[in-house]
């Protein structure tokens, strides 16, 4: 009975890594921006098809391949905000969120042209024997997805809270006009913050692709849930986004599991409709940061 | 130091700057005094950058700005501190001193911003005192004295201060506008004022500019405004007609 929990418990964490990653590259790019890139599930899948590509078609090193495919999705980040964002230069929140969406059809198609329609998948990062905690089976990808995801959670803290770029970037968040006076370029903020969530985004691709597959199309699902982890931890919030990623993914395997593997994907879908219902701040967001909020 | 001339600044149709010239010597304190729409706080914005002009000449030390970005011009030693204070209300005190030094950091060498903050903490105590505190829990007045640390922060040779003292209580304004007296007398620091509350603005100040709809109407020195009948009337808030009778 226990060992069954476990199993479904770290099934959970592992898919709950990637929302968080996801969930915090919609928070990297909402906080300097306002703007909730839809697009941002496309820069896993990014990943994962980019690694594939590197590694086994190349037949680069594994981690030449990884540096290369996270450098990659950052300069695709930095095409999406040069010749999308930018150029616009809109206050037009729900104008620039539907251009985010026409860019990850976009990305869609051009990875369907290249890719095909098939999923994708590499060898996990070791070999060897699964781990057995109490009974239950861990692979050792499993731990590497949670490894990953946690430095990635680490090293954004340390750099949102202590280098300078990072603060100048939360300053752009908070008040745009201050962060001009203060000397910050506030359109190389935007830029760098979509290079950076595009990154985020691909190194949870590189991870989770040799566990759960990657396909072309599997960007707006993991848009949506990683949107969710966002939201339920109140948008914005570095710490809610982790939270609430590892909150759904757990959630979801244990409804796969002790109710039915069809309604996984409701899961998300219900909580963000309740949280959006019920409590529009996030479980850990402030009702009044919310209230001097854009969106 | 800083000579404005003929500029003119538009919110679409809305002529908000008129044919404003201006000039700012070296080590003075000028207040520039308007009611409220007036344009002050768009002129204050043109200079600093925030706002294009749509045409004349903005000339600092010299060189032509006028169309250069805010961060090109902090960088040229003009910090705008901006009305509403606009301080980074999420982040910690300390940090938001820091960030006033943005464009002169490097991580390699922090010393000199370092020391900047000391002298920022020995110039305003309570701000020390608060150093990690978020700066949006301090009070009115001590948000202004942050707002104003965060621009000396930059390194200017020129503050422009937009109402400074609105919002606060008479005697927190008058600490401020010590504050702003000794960093021109201490430090030779030149300041460009807005303030609300004309009388106070002109005691301080070498000399004074009067706009009224997007105009400059009255320019001459802080004495000479400060007696001129139609500045009391306006904004000195003496009723001459009721004084003397005739
Ligand atoms: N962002 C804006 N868009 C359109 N009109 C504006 C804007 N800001 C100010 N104005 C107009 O420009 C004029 C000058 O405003 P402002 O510079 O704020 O005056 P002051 O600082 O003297 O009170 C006012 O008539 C105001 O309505
Ligand atoms: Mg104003």
């Amino acid at each position: 009975m226990f060992t069954v929990f476990l199993q479904f418990l770290f099934s959970g964490l592992t898919v709950g890594a990637v929302y968080a990653l996801v969930g915090m590259g919609f928070n990297i790019i909402y906080n300097s921006t306002s703007i909730i890139n839809m697009a941002q599930g496309e820069f896993v899948v990014i990943g994962g098809l980019f690694m594939w590509f590197f590694s086994e078609t190349v037949k680069l090193p594994f981690f030449l391949s990884a540096i290369l495919t996270v450098l990659a999705a950052g300069f695709v980040g930095l095409l999406m905000e040069r010749f999308t964002i930018k150029p616009l230069k809109s206050n037009d929140l729900l104008l620039m969120i539907m251009v985010t969406i026409a860019v990850s059809i976009l990305m869609r198609g051009l990875l369907m042209f290249k890719f095909g329609k098939d999923p994708y998948s590499y060898a996990p990062f070791t070999e060897g024997e699964p781990l057995n905690i109490a009974g239950a089976v861990i692979q050792q990808q499993t731990l590497w997805v949670i490894g990953i995801t946690a430095c990635c959670i680490v090293l954004l803290f340390l750099f949102f809270n202590r280098t300078m770029m990072g603060k100048a970037m939360r300053a752009c968040a908070v008040d745009t006009t201050a962060a001009k006076l203060v000397g910050i370029n506030v359109s190389r903020v935007v830029m760098i913050s979509f290079i950076l969530s595009a990154m985020v985004g691909a190194i949870g691709g590189i991870a989770i692709t040799p566990i759960s597959l990657m396909e072309y199309d599997k960007g707006p699902m993991l848009a949506v849930k990683g949107f969710c982890a966002a939201i339920m931890g109140g948008l914005g919030r570095g710490r809610g986004a982790v939270i609430g990623g590892f909150a759904i993914g757990i959630l979801e395997s244990m409804t796969a599991g002790y109710i039915h593997s069809g309604m996984k994907d409701a899961v998300a879908l219900v909580i963000m409709l309740a949280i959006l219902f019920f409590r529009p701040a996030g479980l850990f967001g402030s009702v009044a940061m919310s209230k001097l909020r854009k969106f | 130091m800083l000579i404005l001339k003929n500029v003119e600044v538009y919110y679409g149709k809305i002529h908000a700057v008129k044919h404003v010239s201006l000039h700012v010597r070296k080590g003075e304190i000028v207040a520039l005094i308007g009611a409220n729409g007036a344009g002050k706080t768009t002129l204050l914005s043109t200079i600093s950058g925030l706002i294009r002009s749509s045409s004349g000449n903005i000339l600092y030390e010299g060189s032509e700005i006028s169309g250069r970005n805010p961060d090109a011009i902090v960088k040229l030693g003009i910090s705008h501190v901006p009305e509403g204070r606009h301080i980074f209300k999420t982040l910690s005190v300390e940090d938001n001193l820091l960030l006033g030094s943005y464009h002169r950091y490097s991580f390699r060498k922090s010393g000199p911003v370092k020391k900047d903050m000391e002298k920022m903490y020995a110039m305003f105590p309570i701000l020390a005192k608060r150093k990690k505190q978020l700066a949006g829990t301090l009070s009115g007045g001590e948000q202004q004295m942050l707002a104003i640390g965060r621009a000396l922060m930059a390194e200017p040779r020129l503050l422009i201060l937009d109402e400074p003292g609105t919002g606060l209580a008479p005697t927190i304004a008058k600490e401020i506008f010590s504050h702003i007296v000794r960093l021109r007398d201490d430090h030779g620091l030149t300041v460009l004022l807005v303030e609300q509350n004309a009388r106070s603005a002109l005691k301080i100040a070498d000399s004074g500019y009067v706009i009224e709809t997007g105009r400059i109407i009255l320019q001459g020195s802080a004495e000479e405004l400060l007696l001129n009948r139609d500045v009391q009337r306006a904004y000195l808030g003496r009723d001459l007609d009721t004084e003397s009778p005739l």
